[in-house]
């Protein structure tokens, strides 16, 4: 199988700061991948870099095959930060429309696989009754929902998600879990950036993140106390049968 | 004189309020395409920019007796590559080369204009337009920047609202997000070249905010908030030039009045309907 990204020694970063370095990675189709990791940790510029919209600092680092940015059409990209207070004057159903823009040419209308992808997409998220509301409407978990229901629409090779069940209520992160399950089956491999371990620990692998590679592996051999007292600085461990929170004695070493 | 006459006979008895109408219309569909982008992306600054840029430019084709459409063009172009060249190489921001620019131009055009004879009684005319004063020639230059601009937004309408909604996932995409903000700025250069000598530099920048603002609060759609802004755009061109003729007020001033007062009429409507439908279902 063709691999849908391989990185080496890849470092990231924004313009000559260095975030995050010596990432080795393979991604095969039907893959699932938790980056976790705390504010900084370098979870969404890697992300970024992958989507081609950060420049690779250092290393080799190959998309479907091509250099980041170059396969954009088999990439679905979904971004932490939405302006809200939308001044767009935008429909639900018009921002997962806009999946398929660049599946067609400028002026080329519609076809009905398109209008297939993104009402499938909307069902899966359970938004077919917000479809025609304005987006500004529209509550934070609500929009959240129509940003993942317009990743599907994509029917990309490559999901990069960052932050996906931000603002999700219980039914929204299951419709997502769901999806995503239907997305892997299809073939497609997901990257998802999170700080929620539990959310991680659904992914087939589960790379932590602090300025480096901390582990990188199945959740249950990587999402041990140790692993994530070296990532987050803060841990969690059992102490006489209570949930105890330990603290990272030596700081943040890896901030840059 | 019946009420109705006074709203039809000064367009049906003076060929310069039958021109001015056309010009102002034409003024207003252009501004409406392109002032939903100037809302959309928050290019207001710049915009504002733009309209004080054209000044020296314009100041210089009278001095040096060339077309003040060309000296215009320039003005904006040298407004517009200079905001690149100042942000691409300092580190500032790019409201600080706007501002910086915006101001230094601004004062280059006020010394040509003190120094020159021939121009004292010009700057009013650039700034403020000369709506009563346009001929077929402006006309036609309108027509035909319509039609261009009408071509590039259908042409880039779909990277357009990608890159309004979400730059990353413009880029991320395939899109150019660069070429496509310095298309719009381009179109905001060329309408207020194109549009100075009817409303005026300063007062164009009205008719690119207040309809494309207006349309922002009603519409759901973006193509449905051009459609709004192309109309409250041209009832503003008529009712402004009507005021104007019956009252004598500056007849671009007037227009520029009316489309602002829609924009706040529309604003409030919009609000006492969001309180009223609050108060029936409270969150």
């Amino acid at each position: 199988m063709k691999p849908v990204v391989v990185a080496r020694r890849l470092s990231v970063g924004y313009g000559s700061r260095v975030v995050l370095e010596d990432v080795d990675t393979y991604l095969e189709p039907g893959g699932s991948v938790a980056l976790v990791g705390s504010n900084g940790s370098g979870k969404s510029t890697l992300l970024k870099t992958f989507a081609g919209l950060l420049p690779v600092l250092d290393g080799g680092l190959e998309v479907l095959g091509a250099p980041p940015g170059a396969e954009t059409t088999g990439v679905a990209y979904l971004s932490q930060y939405h302006r809200d207070g939308l001044a767009l004057p935008i429909r639900a159903i018009d921002v997962v429309r806009m999946a398929r823009f660049d599946q067609r040419g400028r002026l080329a209308r519609r076809r009905r696989e398109d209008d297939e992808a993104v009402a499938t997409s909307m069902t899966r998220m359970g938004i077919d009754h917000l479809a025609d509301r304005a987006m500004r409407d529209l509550s934070g978990g609500q929009q959240q929902r129509v940003y993942l229901a317009q990743v599907l629409a994509r029917r990309s090779k490559l999901l990069l998600l960052d932050e996906p069940t931000s603002g999700l209520d219980a039914p929204g992160r299951a419709a997502y879990l769901e999806a995503m399950a239907a997305e892997r089956e299809r073939g497609a491999v997901i990257v998802s950036a999170t700080h929620d371990v539990g959310e991680a620990s659904e992914c087939e692998r589960v790379v932590l993140l602090a300025g480096r590679v901390v582990a990188d592996g199945p959740p249950r051999v990587v999402l041990t106390p140790e692993n994530l007292l070296a990532t987050f600085g803060v841990g969690l461990t059992h102490v006489d049968g209570r949930l105890v929170v330990t603290e990272h004695l030596h700081g943040h070493e890896h901030d840059h | 004189m019946g009420f109705v006459d006074t709203l039809f006979d000064p367009f049906i008895d003076n060929a310069f309020m039958q021109r001015a109408l056309l010009a102002g219309i034409l003024v207003a569909l252009m501004c409406a395409v392109v002032g939903t982008y100037v809302v959309l992306r928050g290019m207001a600054f710049i915009g504002d920019a733009l309209a004080h840029g054209v000044l020296p430019g314009v100041a210089g084709a009278v001095i040096f007796g060339f077309s003040s459409l060309l000296g215009a063009a320039i003005g904006a172009g040298v407004m517009i590559g200079g905001v690149n060249l100042v942000t691409k190489r300092s580190k500032l921001s790019s409201d600080t080369a706007i501002g910086l620019l915006f101001v230094g131009l601004l004062a280059i055009g006020v010394v040509m204009v003190s120094s020159s004879d021939r121009l004292t009684g010009d700057i009013d005319a650039i700034l403020f337009g000369e709506f009563l004063g346009v001929d077929w020639w402006d006309i036609r230059v309108l027509g035909v920047a319509v039609v261009l601009v009408g071509a590039v937004v259908m042409w880039s309408y779909r990277p357009f609202a990608v890159l309004c909604f979400d730059v990353d996932l413009a880029r991320a995409m395939g899109y150019r997000a660069d070429i496509h903000h310095r298309t719009m700025l381009v179109m905001v250069a060329a309408t207020i070249v194109v549009s100075f000598q009817s409303v005026g530099a300063l007062l164009v920048f009205g008719m690119l905010l207040g309809p494309a603002g207006a349309g922002a609060l009603i519409a759901r759609r973006i193509g449905v908030m051009m459609a709004w802004a192309a109309g409250i755009g041209a009832l503003s061109v008529y009712f402004g030039l009507l005021v104007s003729y019956h009252w004598d007020w500056a007849a671009g001033a007037s227009v520029v009045v009316v489309a602002v007062a829609f924009f706040f009429a529309v604003l409030i409507v919009v609000e006492i309907r969001r309180a009223l439908a609050e108060r029936r279902e409270p969150a």
